[in-house]
């Protein structure tokens, strides 16, 4: 994907949202290679290339596969483990599920006690509230990440309040919230979500200054850049962070990142994050698992394990587009934490893509057929 | 076969492949649907689980068949010329069909068997043949608004023509086989086998 063909195209994509030239990057036998020369009958009925593109997508498509989720190999399988495995089961529901649930509602009563009294105390000195705040929402994140055994390991260096930098990672689960949230109290942008999940989206975590948006609605992106931009400039508000995929995959792999983010005018630091499944898969598949499924799944297993990477804080090169610079981010993070590219839209997995795709097609064969008119 | 699991048994994988080969073998002439004209070769045991493997995954509430939408909800099936035309072809086809109609695309499948698929894409009312208004309309599907009605018809006439037909002849299968001659079109989908 040479960067000449990314330039030619970003001008016509700039006007609309994020669609690069996704043709660069579908498999070769994509373009439909004519044999110079006379056309022929079967020229025209031969439709094997879009059949044969048709019929591959059906087969595997790479869309589908970053959604899909990969539980760690089953180990149970013969006498001996399987009675293991049991001993395992019982002491993961029966004593571990138990202590962690008391951990969690110990922290929640501290959490609480002292988190309501300041918020409605201390109404006047704003400093000083946000400040204990924020240690209170990173301690009661500590209290979740105990809560599921976490073991995170952060590499690079810690986030620090500082105006005109914005923070983005990949996207597995809300739990990526979570764990980036024990070590820095970040400010994250994210969907508004129903039950109880949203209840402290309104209340606790609208003090640590969370952007809320609306995927469904389409004015809604205007609203949101401003409020990002407006969230960036001032220097007493904590450090945003953004997911740029905008939805979750599956650790696996990394889908296009919104330029959203990369053109807010300011510094961009990359993290990176990486499960392990070995104990569990913290993938959460909103189309299988609820949110409250997917925690008790996690507290209901051995360990959650990650590797967190802070890494070097970029700037968007003179000349480069916002799009290249969210790849070239995109790239870094990939890189960093294993996974592999895909050259798709995360929201495909909530609408169809748009028909500029198959209309692009539809041009390079009716100009490929109206060219070898005029070869006589 | 028909259970929420996904694991087939070696039974079920050789039930799909002794199915593939009865269509082959009792063709019936004159009824045209989508399985019997599909003729089959055999597929490995491999290929079979992972062809089954993916039917499961998108087959998302485990019915037994795949519904329009999930089959468009891959983007690059839905941003195909000729999605809808497949749609209506692989729409509601369970396991067995499924791997029926993806025979076509293996390498293994011959020209013939090809050759009908490309005529059973065509041929939209399934009546055995195919007229100068279905190769338009197909045209039109590939082409969309890049050419105008005029130019599709002298292209189409025009290549008629020189192949020594009319434009109100009707093209069977024996004529496509005829047309594609010994060239076997470039149709191979490989299954990936992990």
């Amino acid at each position: 994907m040479s960067s000449t063909e990314g330039k030619m195209v970003t001008s016509r994509s700039e006007l609309e949202l994020d669609h690069p030239n996704i043709e660069d990057y579908l498999p070769s036998g994509s373009s439909i290679n004519e044999p110079r020369g006379k056309l022929r009958l079967r020229d025209l009925l031969d439709i094997s290339p879009t059949l044969t593109e048709a019929a591959g997508a059906i087969v595997d498509d790479s869309f589908t596969r970053c959604f899909k989720s990969n539980p760690p190999e089953p180990w149970n399988w013969n006498i001996y483990l399987f009675p293991l495995w049991c001993c395992g089961v019982v002491v993961r529901y029966c004593l571990l599920f138990p202590l962690r649930c008391i951990t969690l509602a110990f922290g929640w009563f501290i959490f609480l006690s002292t988190f309501i009294p300041v918020h409605s105390l201390l109404k006047g000195q704003d400093r000083l509230r946000k400040k204990i705040e924020r240690v209170l929402v990173e301690m009661i994140c500590s209290f979740f990440v105990a809560s599921w055994t976490g073991v995170v390991r952060y590499h690079g260096p810690r986030p620090s309040i500082r105006p005109k930098q914005v923070y983005v990672a990949n996207h597995t689960s809300m739990i990526d919230f979570i764990v980036l949230e024990q070590m820095t109290a970040f400010a994250v942008i994210m969907q508004k979500h129903p039950g109880w999940v949203g209840l402290l989206q309104s209340t606790i975590l609208e003090s640590v200054g969370c952007i809320w948006f609306n995927r469904s609605e389409a004015k809604d992106r205007e609203i949101v850049a401003r409020k990002l931009r407006n969230h960036v400039q001032g220097t007493d508000n904590n450090p945003l962070l953004i997911f740029p995929e905008g939805t979750c995959v599956n650790n696996n792999y990394t889908v296009m990142f919104k330029k959203g983010a990369f053109e807010l005018d300011c510094t961009v630091c990359p993290i990176a994050i990486k499960y392990n499944k070995i104990f569990v898969d913290a993938f959460w598949n909103s189309r299988k698992q609820s949110f409250t499924m997917h925690l008790l799944q996690l507290m209901t297993s051995w360990a959650v394990v990650c590797e967190v990477w802070y890494l070097e804080p970029q700037t968007i090169r003179p000349g480069e587009t916002a799009i290249e610079f969210a790849e070239r981010v995109r790239d870094m993070i990939s890189h960093r934490a294993g996974l592999k590219k895909v050259p798709w839209d995360g929201y495909l997995k909530y609408s169809r893509p748009s028909s500029k795709h198959s209309e692009r097609k539809q041009q390079s064969f009716a100009e490929s057929i109206l060219a070898r008119l005029e070869d006589k | 076969m028909g259970n929420t699991s996904s694991m087939l048994t070696q039974y079920d994988t050789e039930e799909v492949q002794s199915h593939c080969q009865d269509l082959c073998e009792n063709f019936p002439p004159r009824n045209l649907s989508v399985s019997s004209v599909m003729c089959l070769i055999r597929y490995s045991q491999q290929e079979i689980l992972s062809l089954y493997q993916r039917f499961c995954q998108l087959d998302r509430n485990a019915k037994g068949f795949i519904s329009s939408d999930e089959f468009l909800s891959v983007p690059e099936f839905s941003m195909n010329p000729l999605s809808l035309r497949l749609l209506k072809m692989v729409d509601g086809l369970n396991f067995k069909d499924f791997v029926a109609f993806l025979s076509a695309f293996s390498a293994k499948a011959s020209l013939k068997q090809k050759v009908k698929l490309i005529f059973q894409v065509y041929d939209s009312d399934c009546n055995g043949k195919v007229s100068f208004k279905d190769v338009m309309e197909v045209l039109r599907d590939l082409s969309g608004s890049f050419m105008s009605d005029e130019q599709r018809e002298q292209v189409l006439s025009q290549v008629l023509n020189e192949a020594a037909y009319t434009c109100d002849s009707f093209l069977t299968l024996e004529d496509f086989i005829k047309v594609f001659g010994s060239c076997k079109p470039e149709m191979d989908v490989e299954i990936p086998v992990d």
